[in-house]
């Protein structure tokens, strides 16, 4: 089998390299690009730690060819906290203990990354829904709810300060 | 800055930020230049005799670095000193489907698997065994040559008189529980990365509870010196168990490493995690107890059978455990128990969250209740009514000195509003309670040795700056976080001036692992007496520069001073310095050992269960049973754990959380499905892991029954509070349609069935 050329858009950058078509694109992200954070549980899109975002939706990175999301914005968890300011998400999680092994934690915060940027003050039931693909088997949940509910009340506090600030 | 204790703080993790920006390093992450990838070969086969592997064409496959089959690895290794029945690659041998024949490391995943597929092995198929009660039966083509009947181990306990108590009993009752097998299926698939240096030395990497223990199996079985072997533990995605003995992959990868003179990584598929298993075996119980009238009991009965699969591991301590704490968080006069340790032809089990006391408990509260019903009691009043009474030591000779269940109890009856519930809801919804308690650690160490239990160093610089070095394995526990919170409060400073070297065989003094609960109780109280000691010491030079009494210092806010003169102060760091001398550095250690008083009494199998100290629990489910169905629904669970004190309330809810959440997966969809020693259901869908829709709020509460040699009182939270959720749901749904259910886990078709038969009067 022959490499192709691909280009990636990861995390905002534009990203050229050689693969096999075969590859999936969370070998090609963990592997080529370095980029570890995103994980992987089982090998068929079973728990969602490999989640990444595509064009803001997330999608499991560990059914996907590379060579097929050239066109697309694709975000790791090391894409999340900008210019190292922690997104509202992550300082959630780790204040209100959502990352217990941190094995599942990329994959939850992306989820609930695109669940908050669809609907930002989503109801228990939502954000359960939206979160039923990642699993944990630390938490028992609890604590990963409490991380999102924290996070909207960063996100609502910030605003209300910017909003003070105009 | 202000440094108000952090003993009982909510803190997040010290390594949290590294968990939530995805930076943190697990061993799969790891791969340096010029890695090989390892891939295992299978036996496809339960029980098989290797006549012969023919590996020529696979070392021949370009790409292919190295080949190594069980004539390489003769040396057998286990767990328990008692058990050593395995190698590395199977001799002469296969056991269960997944059990390792051949091991391969190739410059990609895809030649290495093509090298397994060209591994010829020529096998003689043998009978097989996978039910532990006909395995038992065996007389001939045993598993093990040197266990007859296929019987790992059997104890056999009698503490009192069995048959003078149920003699004296008013109500007595027997009944059989089955509860079937169920693993950890941790996030994190196991990894391990083996890399040999040019004088020969070896760094392993892996996901490891127990790095100590791995690096002198790796020593053992390589035949190589301990010192030229160093285990580093990264980051490990989860546990509870599954990591806690030394996997075959962390060897192969040594072997391999060592063959191929490069660095090889073997990481597990998920469906491989499932087949290297060590979960919670298959158990089958029959229990008989006896009652008087008023609730009092006078006796029980255990005759125990576990299947433990092909391999000893923890089998011992798993079987024994079962028995040991089955009467101990109640007063009980006459206690037998009768256990066997049954091998099969499948993946060997081991120690999960609530190691062996699970099952056990699920029967004795379910039977507890059904006790209650028949005697018209409150199944609060009937626990009541059998607590014990500490200080005091059970009749199998574990002391107990704080015992928190009592409060646990009535916090949850009044939380979850059990009086107006009970007995009360509509058909269909009800609540049940149950309790459970577990160890905070082994007080024997698995190896023979008398070397302390734990050992933490403190290297303090003239900065004040705070190094612990510590053995103990964070796993996702929170055992770094709480040694930092122990430290930080002991020595007035605040957390910013720790720093942590953990489970790295090679830089930190010997910690025996994350197993049994042991991490809070016994290495928070070696780091509690490193910093003791290192706080006497700089008491007593600040008691010198500052021409005051020692017993007149304070330390706090990062000042050492005089409490009737605050003025009269030193900052942290010159008072470091003056305590340091030369060298600017202060080295202290602390060491951590169970009392003897401690550790239980002197019979075959006593070493297991004693414990300085236990955590107790109590919860109550609320459950809805659909009828039409027979699916039950969890709504809420109210708990209460006996944590001692909660050295991190955040940390300790969610190791509470997580194990009654691990429970109820065991009490109602998990279950590992067997048909002729294949799993039928090897994937984290199949085997049912429940996702946030299934998963019920859990209302956690903390008792803190500050224990007298718990380091600031604390006892374990990560374990004990699985298992009492298992019988709550049992309890509850006898309550909501008056069925029991004595089987795990309880399906929908177990519901069915135990519905249609009320309505023919059977029950």
């Amino acid at each position: 089998m022959n490499k192709e050329r691909i280009r990636l858009r990861v995390n905002g950058k534009i990203r050229e390299l050689d693969v096999h078509p075969n590859r999936l694109l969370l070998d090609v992200l963990r592997e080529d690009l370095g980029l570890t954070g995103t994980k992987r549980g089982c090998d068929d899109s079973s728990c969602g730690a490999c989640t990444v975002l595509v064009n803001g939706e997330p999608q499991m990175s560990c059914v996907m060819l590379a060579v097929s999301y050239q066109e697309e914005e694709i975000t790791t968890i090391e894409g999340v906290a900008m210019a190292g300011t922690l997104d509202p998400l992550q300082v959630g999680f780790a204040q209100e203990g959502g990352a217990q092994c941190g094995y599942c934690t990329p994959g939850m915060i992306l989820t609930a990354k695109s669940l908050l940027a669809r609907r930002p003050d989503p109801t228990e039931q939502e954000i359960n829904e939206a979160l039923s693909g990642n699993l944990c088997r630390c938490t028992g949940y609890t604590q990963i709810l409490a991380s999102v509910r924290r996070a909207i009340q960063l996100i609502s506090e910030r605003e209300a300060q910017e909003v003070r600030k105009r | 800055m202000s440094t108000s204790s952090p003993i009982g703080a909510r803190i997040p993790m010290v390594d949290s930020a590294e968990k939530v920006t995805g930076a943190g390093i697990y061993a799969d992450d790891l791969a340096p230049p010029g890695m090989l990838v390892g891939k295992i070969l299978h036996s496809p086969h339960p029980h098989a005799r290797i006549r012969s592997i023919d590996v020529s064409a696979a070392t021949a496959l370009a790409g292919v670095k190295a080949v190594v089959t069980g004539r390489e690895t003769p040396v057998k290794y286990g767990i328990l000193p008692i058990g050593h029945d395995e190698t590395v690659f199977a001799v002469e041998k296969v056991r269960y489907i997944g059990d390792n024949v051949a091991g391969v490391a190739a410059t990609s995943e895809g030649v290495a698997e093509q090298a397994l597929r060209l591994i010829r092995v020529d096998y003689e198929i043998l009978p097989a065994y996978f039910h532990p009660e006909k395995s038992m039966l065996a007389e001939r083509g045993l598993i093990q040559e040197d266990r007859p009947h296929n019987i790992e181990k059997e104890y056999h306990h009698h503490f009192g008189n069995v048959e003078a108590g149920f003699a004296q009993a008013e109500y007595v009752r027997k009944d059989r529980f089955d509860c079937g097998e169920v693993t950890h299926a941790a996030l994190e698939p196991h990894s391990t990365l083996a890399q040999f240096d040019k004088d020969g030395r070896l760094t392993v990497w892996s996901s490891t509870q127990v790095p100590y223990y791995l690096m002198k199996t790796l020593a053992a079985t390589l035949q190589m010196s301990e010192s030229g072997v160093r285990v580093v533990k990264p980051l490990v995605g989860g546990g509870f168990g599954g990591k806690s003995e030394v996997i075959p992959l962390e060897l192969a990868a040594a072997f391999l490493a060592r063959e191929a003179s490069a660095p090889v990584k073997i990481t597990y598929t998920r469906e491989e995690v499932f087949y290297a298993h060590r979960g919670r075996p298959r158990t089958i119980i029959e229990l008989r107890t006896g009652a008087r009238r008023d609730g009092r009991l006078t006796a029980v009965e255990a005759r125990i059978v576990q299947d433990g699969g092909a391999y000893c591991g923890y089998g011992p301590v798993t079987i024994l455990y079962s028995g040991q704490l089955l009467n101990a968080m109640y007063d009980i006069p006459n206690v037998k128990f009768d256990g066997y340790r049954v091998l099969t032809n499948k993946p060997a089990c081991g120690a999960m969250r609530g190691h062996g006391t699970v099952n056990a408990r699920f029967a004795f509260e379910t039977q507890l209740d059904m006790i209650a019903a028949n005697l018209g009691i409150d199944p609060v009043e009937i626990r009541r009514r059998n607590f014990l009474k500490p200080p005091c030591v059970t009749i199998n000779g574990l002391r107990v000195l704080s015992y928190g269940y009592p409060e646990c109890v009535e916090r949850v009856v009044e939380k979850s509003d059990w009086k107006r519930k009970r007995g009360r809801l509509p058909f269909g919804k009800g609540v049940g309670i149950a309790g459970s308690h577990y160890v905070s650690g082994a007080a024997s160490p698995i190896i023979r040795s008398t070397m302390p239990q734990t050992t933490v160093r403190l290297s303090i610089d003239g900065a004040g700056v705070v190094t612990v070095f510590t053995g103990a394995a964070e796993i996702g526990q929170g055992s770094d976080t709480m040694q930092a919170q122990i430290v930080a409060a002991e020595l007035g400073i605040g957390l910013g001036r720790i720093k942590l070297v953990a489970a790295d065989t090679a830089r930190t003094p010997v910690d025996l692992g994350s197993y049994s609960s042991r991490v809070t109780f016994m290495a928070g109280n070696a780091a509690l007496a490193a910093a003791r000691e290192a706080k006497k010491r700089i008491l007593a030079a600040a008691s010198q520069a500052l021409g005051t009494a020692e017993e007149d210092l304070r330390i706090e806010n990062e000042r050492v001073f005089n409490r009737a003169n605050p003025r009269l102060a030193l900052d942290f760091a010159r008072a470091v310095r003056m305590a340091a001398g030369p060298g600017d550095t202060l080295d202290v250690e602390g060491t951590y050992d169970t009392p003897q008083d401690a550790r239980g009494g002197n019979y075959k199998g006593a070493g297991v269960g004693p414990s300085p100290a236990y955590s107790y629990s109590a919860q109550v489910a609320e459950v809805s049973v659909d009828v039409e169905t027979g699916e039950v629904r969890v709504e809420r669970i109210t708990v209460a754990h006996d944590c001692g004190k909660a050295i991190n309330p955040l940390n300790v809810e969610g190791q509470v959380e997580g194990s009654v959440w691990m429970g109820l997966g065991q009490a109602l969809q998990e279950e590992m499905v067997w048909e002729n020693g294949r799993l039928m259901n090897p994937g984290l869908l199949e085997y049912r892991s429940a996702s946030t829709l299934e998963s019920p709020p859990i209302d956690p509460i903390l008792v803190e029954s500050n224990d007298p040699e718990g380091p600031f009182g604390a006892k374990e939270a990560g374990e004990g509070s699985l298992a009492a959720a298992i019988p709550a749901v049992a309890n509850a749904i006898y309550d909501a349609v008056g069925v029991w259910i004595t089987s795990l886990p309880i399906t929908p078709e177990k519901i069915l069935k135990a519905l249609a038969a009320q309505k023919k009067g059977v029950s």
